[in-house]
């Protein structure tokens, strides 16, 4: 009997905490499998951030360090300065990376931190249960936007791939999303390509990946799918924003 | 002899480095010794100091709050520390700057025009090394010797050929 | 034995780069910042890492990830920014990690001002971020100690597996004196098993951590890491005694408050005041055990604390006394540093004058 399919080595065999229907099973795997594709699960060491995927350190196989709410990059730039020859990558979510990290994400960036950050844009709060992100659309309710985000008071969201696109120390900043076998296998290709330019010292390298949270979103799983493509998508284009390798040539 | 020595002026007077000479100087003549600027937007422009303590017994604090050696290279300094010379102290001031305002006879006061010497004589920039070789001729409180070798000491390697002005300069203010 | 003019900062600096601590993450504040300053020229060079960070919270969390790394890792700030760091400080304590923080306390509370002070002790023994946990503190007064204490705390941080820190002064920062590494310990190499540096595929992954979900699970790592400050209190404690033995009065102070009072018991013992000074060196753990002989020795009168804050320690020196000897308190704030003379007037009305 041939195997057809096995899970990634990039993972442990701990059951996961998250929610039915969400999306970071998807994105670990696709991390866990770049690691294991690229031969460097046994040099890498991953960050893990506050939020839903604070528990990413059970999870991945490689060695994890758990940082403090929004510092993954800056725990990953002590990691990297000292580990320089090791894979370091931090996996964030859209409250930790683009609200109380920004700072962190912005300076690791423009640094050209050698390091991978693997973003997970869902447009809410998913481990406080539903409040409003930097990156919740306009008009969508949230615990914390009942009425939906005015954006005259509480201000527009943070498109975080453009934003950091402008940095000269970033190599490779993309979105991709995970809604459909397509788009993750898009997905697959970037998160490879960004440890792949780590490896390589191209720099800072960021792939942003639109979620889904079907239970903060209140919908079932297959409907936050269609969420994410006719809301997200149209507010965050997919696409390369900026890649050192295509410049150089 | 312990010295309570505080060195004053105007920030870019080369007080620090006065200070540091002085410092370097006593320790290499076997004395205990310490340092303490002071620090902090004074740096910038505005007055500033320097403690050293010379000792032959251990330091116990660095903070010279009743000098009794002082050298004053602008008003402010003076007016500000003159009054805290102890008394037999012993006051070094630049007196083409500074005009004597106290009427303290408990110390010895001597007065040198660094900065119009220094200025006439090729020796820009170096007021702080003439009335330190005066201070030494009128105190003895170093040898010239000593504090050439303090003086070689205290230039950085970077800046290793101004030491041979900065040395005629500390010679010019012992003979003046 | 070769002897230099180092400035306190600049000592700091050197020491722990010859300690091994080759990585360096900060954020400009006076008055310490000649420590960034003298690291920023010297690491390049021996193959560090000296990095300017965007703020303190990033550095300290950028010491965070070094010290994972398994490396000798250090900040250095002073009030103000250490308060910023404290967040990265509980993380540090709840995952376990060795690591050098420098405080060289400035006026506070707020932005305060720059001149010296000892305002952070309540911070730095009793509450050094969220949490449960102590740093292990260490309070030198001379430039030649901060050397020596450098590695003394890379090497007890290390064996405890705690951060920990040199809390100074603007004073001990800025002064400069005469100071040798002549005589400066082979630092102690301590094995890290637990470090996050990629397993090679040859061990189990290692996971750094300070989150305990399950109640039971987080308690035992407390009582753990309680158990550990046990014997931090049982071993660690460092002390001087100075002129003690027929002391009548007992000055406790540390830093340059220590200092000052040195010179103020030069001139009491020379006007016949018998008088002695007890100055803790580590300050987590306190020296309570040079504390057990004052309390109970019949030729103490009393104690005087001297400080550079409201009187922070005094707490901590009347709890290590039993209240068996009345603690007076000579203080200033806000960048003032008592004269000798104050101290000496002090020393005169607690002896109730001089006889002579």
């Amino acid at each position: 009997m041939s195997i057809v399919f096995q899970k990634t080595k990039g993972l442990t065999d701990a059951v996961t905490h998250y929610c039915p229907g969400c999306t970071h099973g998807i994105v670990h795997r696709l991390v866990g499998e770049a690691l294991e594709e690229l031969g460097i699960i046994g040099d890498a060491i991953g960050v893990a951030p506050v939020g839903c995927s604070v528990m990413a350190y059970n999870y991945f196989s490689c060695d994890m360090v758990q940082a403090p709410h929004g510092r993954a990059p800056a725990v990953a730039t002590g990691l990297k300065r000292s580990l320089p020859d090791n894979i370091v990558f931090t996996y964030q979510g859209d409250g930790d990376l683009a609200a109380i990290g920004t700072a962190e994400t912005v300076h690791a960036a423009t640094r050209g931190e050698n390091i991978t950050v693997i973003f997970i844009n869902n447009a809410i709060y998913g481990m406080t249960g539903g409040q409003m992100a930097p990156t919740t659309l306009p008009g969508q309710v949230t615990q914390t936007t009942p009425y939906g985000r005015d954006v005259n008071y509480s201000g527009y969201p943070v498109r975080v791939c453009e934003m950091v696109s402008t940095l000269d120390g970033v190599a490779l900043a993309q979105r991709v999303a995970v809604n459909n076998v397509k788009n993750v296998m898009a997905a697959k290709a970037a998160i490879k390509k960004a440890f792949e330019m780590q490896i390589n010292k191209k720099g800072f390298s960021i792939i942003e990946v639109l979620s889904t949270c079907s239970t903060n979103w209140g919908m079932t799983p297959v409907a936050a799918m269609k969420w994410l493509e006719e809301n997200m998508i149209p507010y965050y284009p997919l696409g390369v924003y900026k890649d050192k390798t295509k410049e150089a040539e | 002899m312990a010295y309570n020595i505080l060195f004053a002026g105007f920030g870019g007077q080369g007080v620090q480095f006065a200070a540091k000479v002085t410092t370097y100087s006593g320790m290499m003549s076997g004395s205990e010794v310490s340092l303490l600027p002071s620090y902090g937007p004074e740096m910038r422009g505005g007055t500033s100091n320097c403690a050293v303590r010379i000792d032959n017994k251990m330091i116990a604090s660095p903070i010279v709050n009743e000098p009794n050696l002082l050298m004053a290279l602008n008003q402010p300094s003076y007016d500000k520390f003159v009054e805290k010379v102890e008394e037999g102290g012993t006051v070094i001031f630049d007196d083409s700057l500074i005009k004597r305002t106290d009427a303290r006879t408990d110390i010895s006061v001597y007065p040198i025009p660094a900065t119009k010497l220094a200025r006439e004589h090729g020796f820009q920039g170096l007021a702080n090394m003439i009335a330190l070789g005066y201070m030494a001729k009128k105190t003895g409180f170093l040898s010239l010797d000593v504090l050439k070798e303090g003086l070689a000491k205290a230039v950085p390697a970077s800046k290793a050929a101004l030491l041979g002005k900065n040395i005629e300069a500390l010679e010019f203010g012992f003979n003046y | 034995m070769s002897k230099v003019l180092m400035k306190g900062n600049e000592a700091i600096a050197e020491a722990a780069i010859r300690a091994g601590c080759l990585h360096f993450f900060g954020y400009p504040i006076t008055p310490q910042t000649e420590v960034a300053a003298y690291f920023s020229k010297k690491l390049p060079k021996l193959g560090g890492t000296f990095l300017q960070a965007e703020s303190e919270v990033a550095a300290i969390n950028m010491v965070l990830g070094a010290a994972s790394a398994g490396v000798r890792a250090m900040t250095s700030s002073s009030s103000p920014g250490i308060s910023l760091k404290t967040e990265g400080i509980s993380y540090i304590i709840g995952s376990d990690l060795p690591c050098l923080i420098i405080n060289v306390q400035r006026g506070g509370p707020g932005l305060g001002g720059i001149q010296p002070s000892q305002s952070d002790y309540w911070q730095a023994t009793k509450a050094p971020g969220h949490g449960d946990g102590h740093l292990l503190v260490y309070a030198p007064d001379r430039v030649q100690e901060i050397i020596e204490y450098i590695f003394t705390a890379f090497d007890k941080a290390e064996e405890y597996r705690m951060p920990a820190m040199l809390l100074l002064d603007g004073t001990l920062g800025q002064m400069m004196e005469p100071v040798s590494f002549d005589d400066i310990p082979t630092p102690v190499k301590h094995e890290k098993p637990w470090a996050t540096n990629g397993h090679k595929n040859a061990r189990e992954h290692n996971i750094i951590n300070s989150l305990f979900l399950k109640p039971e699970e987080l308690e035992i790592k407390n009582f753990e890491r309680f158990e550990r400050y046990a014997k931090v209190c049982e071993n660690e404690q460092r002390y001087e005694e100075y002129m003690t033995d027929d002391a009548e009065i007992i000055i406790v102070a540390i830093g340059i408050a220590a200092r000052v009072s040195k010179s103020a018991i030069d001139d009491a013992r020379a006007a016949g005041i018998k008088v002695g000074l007890l100055r803790p060196i580590t300050v987590f753990p306190f020296p309570t055990k040079a504390f057990d002989k004052i309390k109970n020795d019949p030729k103490v009168k009393s104690v005087l604390t001297v400080e550079l804050n409201m009187g922070q320690m005094t707490d901590d020196v009347k709890l290590a006394l039993e209240c068996k000897k009345p603690v007076e308190l000579l203080r200033h704030t806000g960048g003032i540093v008592p004269t000798p003379k104050e101290v000496f007037a002090k020393l005169c009305e607690l002896n109730g004058g001089i006889k002579k």
